[in-house]
């Protein structure tokens, strides 16, 4: 090879390097080791984690029990090794996946339609309000208190170089819900957008059509997020919202330190072509056999450039397809069920305890808890709710606990006792 | 002739939704080990949901038979060659699966105590190290979760920098050749975004760059090699330009895999970079993602860097969470952290000799097929090219055969396409890129291939118009896609 290239040592084709920027001397990095020591060294740092630990973490990342059919879809190589679906004649199974993810989102949202996906929850706030600035050319946006503390940082870090102003509005000390008087006062007819999350972060049920009504009076768009996609097996879809933006990693993802998840965002009919990343469209081929393909790139950066309606590129396909054989195997029925146990686990230790609100919860709960408890259930390898002082300085004597079908009757006892 | 692959069958597979009916089912519940509960009386009536109405159900063996037949529908690098230009699309080491799935680290809750996840930090502190060896520079995030997403996180460094010292500037130069994330991105950071014309070697002109340099400028996003699979031999004065002018030096790393082991964008002048794990550190790209998109900066851009950072703490990882000047979290949590696990394997099993060797390979391999192809293809720009070759569809399209058809035709003798029509300072591109995980057996076939097809554009040229013929799938009408769009499945 290196006589066809002309060259007499693989050194020589770097020769047009300038002397200056070439490294004179090795990375400072070990040589290579074996798969075995590399599987070693990985079971040593997961050794240096919580296994063994019982959990009542939700708090936007959720525990539920993965369908072993999940991993044996995305390990195949078709999937796992393959790009971005550009060439729709040898694509057209990651198109199909995706073109069934979008259906399913929608069933799932009440929306007409869905993207590929976005990175993940956090990052698709950002994105739905931009949406919004667009659709209704007006630059100021409302943020709900009980939004996930973490997306209304992401969501601050965006805005700031855009001027789009994001303000706040609070949640009801009693019920935990959304303060709709506060909304109503604070709203004006420059606001694009209000941004509420149902099951919010305290894990209540908001009043979604109330704040529509509110946001749609003044001209502004409603976006309804979701961190706990299990919900949607059994609250009312949000159906008045114009976008729908969430994370998907309750679907089979696992909670993986934090990522990789996947974001969704869905919207009505009208706003389609405002509709940021990747969608996939159904056509045919010239057979006249139906296909798919990516469609409306033209809202895309590789055409747009820098009018794009957004940055993104990569996206999350396989993430997405590991939540698209989860709602496959769960179906109708069982993410419904799947759901009902959820609530049915939430409730009976929330029905030990004295939750903090009294708002309608799905699968968390915030309570009074003395600092301490957390320290004695760990002890006994329980991992408690969590602290919410970190984020709501008022609620610095409260912890959010989260159960789901994987929590088990006995572990819920030894909380209820400790917490109460 | 076609060597390479034999047509079999495939199977035919309708929606999930086609073949659903009522009373199916692929799942298995615990029982309820807690007295169930009144959705109505829980939840409130109005807020209880009746049926997800069209939602599939299916049997297990039926979910399990429509995706693998799915599965069978697309190209893969575990099937062969994938050339695409600018993608990096080598093998994926499977061990980097293995342990991403490792239960102390897949189910690892990102609000687990610090104590209980320190395994998950080292990690995480390991694979910055690492990426701060690699590019030279002195500090890494590895918060955003893809290219553009990293690219984003730069020029808000870059930003919140150019605030503190009194000025943010208004806008950012980009070269014509840079990819479409680096404008929409500069859009999205609220800069102007003025484009720089290539010089005749495909470069940055330097007199150009001198010339469009102003106090308005923030920063240019260059990307080295740039699309043209070209070394910049110019970086060191570019950089001296900007800095000479208060303005700084983005680099997009997605052509890394030129550079690992053999030059360091830090010591080049380069200010902030991002790298695409998925890309040159083998992370599977999955059908279009996840991917991780971490930051590398020099020293003066560290204090800006996204909330949180990791800290030692005596013999502890911590988290630290006051950093007044941070730009702020670009994403919740840490990163895709189960992407990151993967890229440390992968830089764990090469080592540093390994990754050096992979590089030199990488652009072996670029090199072979420019030699091999120069005879029957136009080569725009003849500067010596590292990891991947941009040819043009000159010779063809006077015979009125388009890079995307030359494409359409290599479909079926078994390989993906190059990329298509990209760089745009390109008429016509055909842009390879073979990653290093070929072998001499693999690119000759690929050559051969290409080679056919051009003598195929010259005996009959409208057989390649019309290709491909083997594929399940033959051309597909795109332009009715976008005028009338179907996103979503509904009943008939």
């Amino acid at each position: 090879m290196l006589d066809a290239c002309g060259a007499a040592t693989p050194e020589e084709l770097f020769a047009h390097l300038p002397e200056a920027v070439r490294l004179g001397r090795p990375l400072d990095l070990a040589p290579g080791i074996s798969e075995y020591d590399i599987v070693r060294y990985f079971r040593d740092r997961a050794g240096e984690c919580a296994n063994g630990y019982a959990s009542f973490l939700g708090a936007g990342i959720y525990s539920h029990f993965r369908p072993v059919l999940v991993d044996t879809v995305v390990s195949r190589g078709e999937f796992l090794t393959s790009y971005t679906p550009y060439q729709a004649e040898i694509s057209q199974g990651t198109l199909t996946t995706i073109f069934e993810f979008q259906t399913m989102i929608c069933q799932l949202t009440g929306m007409d339609v869905a993207n590929a996906s976005m990175y993940d929850g956090s990052t698709a706030v950002p994105e739905a309000a931009m949406m919004a600035v667009r659709a209704t050319g007006r630059g100021r946006v409302m943020v709900a208190k009980s939004v996930h503390p973490e997306y209304r940082e992401v969501l601050a870090t965006y805005a700031k170089h855009q001027g789009m102003p994001v303000t706040e509005f609070g949640y009801d000390a009693e019920s935990g819900g959304l303060d709709l008087k506060d909304l109503e006062n604070r709203i004006d007819d420059l606001t694009a957008a209000v941004i509420i999350q149902s099951p919010n972060f305290f894990g209540i049920v908001e009043q979604v059509k109330a704040a529509a009504g509110i946001a749609h009076r003044k001209g502004a768009l409603l976006v309804v997020i979701f961190t706990e996609a299990v919900s949607l097996g059994i609250v009312e879809p949000p159906g008045d919202a114009d976008i729908v933006a969430g994370e998907l990693q309750s679907f089979a993802i696992s909670p993986s330190y934090g990522g990789p998840y996947a974001g969704i965002i869905a919207t009505k009919e009208r706003y389609i072509r405002q509709v940021p990343g990747r969608l996939v469209g159904q056509t045919t081929d010239s057979r006249g056999n139906r296909a798919f393909c990516l469609t409306l790139a033209t809202r895309e950066q590789h055409i747009r450039r820098e009018k794009a309606t957004s940055n993104i590129c990569t996206n999350q396909a396989l993430i997405a397809l590991m939540a698209t054989v989860f709602m496959s195997v769960y179906g109708k029925q069982g993410l419904r069920e799947l759901a009902e146990q959820n609530l049915a686990k939430a409730h009976y230790l929330a029905g030990k305890l004295k939750p903090r609100f009294t708002g309608k919860f799905f699968n968390e709960f915030v309570v009074r808890a003395p600092e301490a408890a957390n320290k004695t259930l760990l002890k006994k390898k329980i991992i408690g709710g969590l602290p919410l002082g970190r984020f709501y300085p008022e609620l610095a004597d409260c912890q959010l606990l989260c159960a789901t079908e994987m929590t088990r009757r006995a572990d819920m006892d030894t909380v209820a006792e400790v917490l109460a | 002739m076609i060597k390479k692959v034999t047509q079999h069958l495939s199977q035919n597979e309708s929606l999930l939704f086609e073949r659903s009916s009522p009373g199916k089912k692929a799942y298995q519940l615990p029982d309820l080990d807690v007295p169930a509960v009144d959705a109505a009386e829980a939840l409130g009536a109005e807020n209880v949901r009746r049926e997800i109405e069209g939602f599939p159900e299916v049997s297990e063996v039926e979910a399990i038979r429509h995706f693998t037949r799915l599965s069978t529908w697309n190209y893969a690098i575990d099937y062969g060659m994938y050339p695409l230009g600018s993608c990096t699309m080598k093998y994926n080491p499977r061990i980097n699966e293995l342990v991403a799935r490792t239960e102390g680290l897949a189910w690892a809750h990102p609000y687990q105590p610090e104590a209980l996840a320190q395994g998950c930090m080292e990690v995480m502190a390991r694979l910055e190290a690492a990426l701060t060896e690699i590019t030279g520079m002195d500090a890494v995030t590895l918060q955003p979760a893809a290219g553009a997403h990293g690219e984003l996180t730069g020029i808000l460094l870059i930003r919140a920098l150019l605030e503190k010292r009194g000025n943010p500037r208004k806008k950012i130069l980009i070269p014509d050749s840079a990819h479409g994330t680096n404008p929409a991105t500069a859009a999205i950071a609220g800069y102007a975004v003025e484009n720089i014309k290539s010089s005749e070697t495909g470069g940055v002109d330097l007199a150009a760059l001198e010339q469009l340099v102003s106090k308005d400028v923030a920063a240019l996003m260059v990307t080295n090699p740039n699309t043209l699979g070209v070394f910049e031999n110019n970086i060191a004065a570019v950089a001296e330009i900007l800095h000479r002018k208060g303005a700084m030096l983005y680099m997009d790393g997605a052509n890394m895999n030129a550079l690992v082991g053999i030059a360091r964008p830090g010591d080049f002048g380069v200010d902030v970079m991002h790298l695409n794990l998925h890309k040159t550190f083998s992370t599977p790209h999955g059908g279009g993602g996840p991917g991780a998109g971490p930051v590398a900066v020099k020293k003066v851009l560290e204090p800006f860097l996204p909330s949180p950072r990791l800290k030692r703490a005596g013999r502890k990882w911590t988290f630290n969470y006051k950093l007044p000047r941070s730009i702020g979290r670009v994403k919740a949590y840490y990163g895709n952290f189960g992407v990151l696990v993967r890229a440390l394997a992968y830089i764990l099993a090469r080592g540093g000799p390994g990754l050096r060797n992979a590089t030199m390979d990488a652009v072996l391999n670029a090199v072979y097929i420019r030699k091999a192809l120069e005879p029957y293809f136009d080569l725009p720009y003849t500067s010596p090219n590292m990891h991947e070759v941009v040819f043009s569809d000159e010779r063809q399209a006077k015979l009125g055969v388009r890079t995307g058809d030359l494409a359409k035709r290599l479909i079926d003798y078994g390989f993906h396409p190059y990329t298509v029509s990209f760089p745009m300072i390109v008429h016509g591109a055909l842009m390879i890129e073979p990653t290093e995980t070929e072998s001499k057996l693999e690119l000759d076939q690929f050559i051969d291939a290409m080679i056919s097809i051009a003598k195929e554009v010259e005996t009959d040229p409208q057989m390649v118009k019309n290709a491909p013929y083997s594929t399940r799938t033959s051309r597909v009408d795109e332009t009715t896609a976008a005028r009338k769009p179907v996103l979503r499945w509904k009943p008939a």
